[in-house]
């Protein structure tokens, strides 16, 4: 099984998972994932996950990790593309990912990422 | 014992039909099956020869205790058309099941006049009546069941009129729910509500409330539900329409619905705009005026 790419577009770093996840393929991303962010000083990371049809409480929790991680590495996680169902599924699950940001596509993504670098803490007391 | 019901009612039928039809159909009007025209004079008189001829095709087949043979199969798709017929029509259960049922007097008096001294004629009657019996509960049967499909199909319609999802402006979607939220509704407006959020590429979405008459512990967690899965979609909520009993509920109740709430609709909708960064403005006169003009002339 190869990794998962890591693009790299502007100021961001856009990760798209189309196969499923198993736990060493998940490390894997997160080890590459810090390494590229500290590496190209991104300010914002997309996961696009628009081809998962199913995500369970394993890749929930992995996608808190990378946002945490992301965090402390001063950069903003967006989750973006998730299907209807699954955002259903995760709900029922009690997984909210409260701690992930999210959008409708990378396009919206990219949108709030660009946002966040520009706007600094104003857009934060903004939504506040 | 072989029944003498087998052969003895058909040749009963035979020879005596017209009779008996002109008997029966006496006291089915008598019952009141006419109900006032809704059902016409010829089709009663239509309805009534077929159920005499199913009968006797049933008896015919020698199944004198089971109606539920392959020799009623007849009687019984007859009785259903009718039965159903009839339920839609508004009957009650016994204004159907008269029909069955008033057949046993005219056939017990064809009966009894024929075996008048035989000693098994009370056992000939009662094969016969169980069998009406059977037919009659039947039709009431089909009735109900009848009724029930129309429930259902009213609460599948309810459910379909109660959850629309309107798109108030560019990226800004209204969802006004009305009725109480139970967990079968809460499914369909999640999912409404999140394939429009797709169709549409909203980035707000107004969740009005001023239809729900009270919210308990359940019903805002299904709130809860629906508006952690838009935002899992990239789409924030807005809860209007709080009326001041609901607030004070939830105040009471302890409930912490961790969702930007606004008391109405237009407050709501004034928030989305605000946060998409427009702005409604009133038009300087002068522009209002060259509008006027262009519009008249």
């Amino acid at each position: 099984m190869g990794e998962i790419p890591i693009l790299k577009i502007g100021g961001c770093l856009l990760v798209t998972i189309q196969v499923d996840m198993h736990d060493r393929m998940a490390m894997a991303l997160q080890d590459d994932l810090a390494q590229k962010i500290v590496a190209t000083r991104a300010g914002g990371v997309i996961i696009d996950i628009s081809a998962l049809e199913i995500v369970d409480s394993f890749i929930g929790r992995m996608l808190n990790n990378i946002a945490a991680i992301a965090r402390v590495l001063d950069a903003v996680t967006v989750v973006v593309g998730m299907q209807p169902a699954v955002a259903i599924t995760l709900v029922e699950l009690g997984l909210t990912l409260t701690g992930v940001r999210t959008a409708l596509n990378v396009e919206k993504g990219l949108s709030i990422i660009r946002r966040t670098i520009d706007g600094g803490t104003e857009l934060a007391g903004r939504e506040a | 014992m072989e029944s003498l019901a087998k052969n003895l009612v058909p040749r009963l039928i035979e020879a005596r039909g017209d009779h008996l039809l002109e008997d029966w159909l006496r006291l089915q009007r008598g019952a009141g099956a006419l109900r006032g025209g809704q059902i016409s004079e010829s089709e009663l008189v239509d309805q009534s020869r077929r159920f005499l001829a199913a009968f006797r095709h049933g008896v015919e087949s020698g199944e004198l205790d089971d109606a539920s043979g392959p020799g009623w199969s007849d009687a019984r798709s007859m009785l259903d058309e009718l039965s159903g017929s009839r339920a839609t029509l508004g009957f009650t259960p016994s204004e159907t099941a008269i029909f069955v049922f008033s057949l046993k007097e005219p056939l017990f008096a064809l009966l009894t006049a024929e075996l008048a001294g035989k000693a098994d004629a009370i056992q000939e009657i009662w094969v016969v009546s169980r069998l009406l019996d059977k037919l009659g509960l039947f039709t009431t049967e089909v009735h109900q069941r009848r009724r029930e499909e129309v429930i259902i199909r009213q609460q599948e319609e309810l459910l379909e009129l109660s959850t629309p999802v309107i798109q108030l402006w560019q990226g800004v979607l209204a969802l006004p729910l009305i009725g109480t939220l139970d967990s079968s509704r809460t499914q369909i407006v999640m999912q409404t509500l999140l394939e429009q959020i797709v169709a549409s590429g909203a980035e707000i979405a107004i969740i009005d409330i001023t239809g729900v008459p009270t919210v308990d512990t359940l019903v805002a967690q299904h709130l809860i539900k629906t508006v952690s899965a838009a935002r899992l979609m990239g789409a924030d909520c807005i809860l209007s329409g709080i009326r001041p009993a609901i607030a004070q509920t939830i105040v009471h109740l302890g409930l912490e619905l961790g969702i930007v709430s606004k008391a109405t609709m237009a407050d709501a909708f004034a928030l989305a705009l605000r946060r998409l960064g427009k702005a409604v403005a009133n038009r300087s006169p002068m522009i209002a005026r060259m509008e006027k003009e262009n519009d008249d002339g």
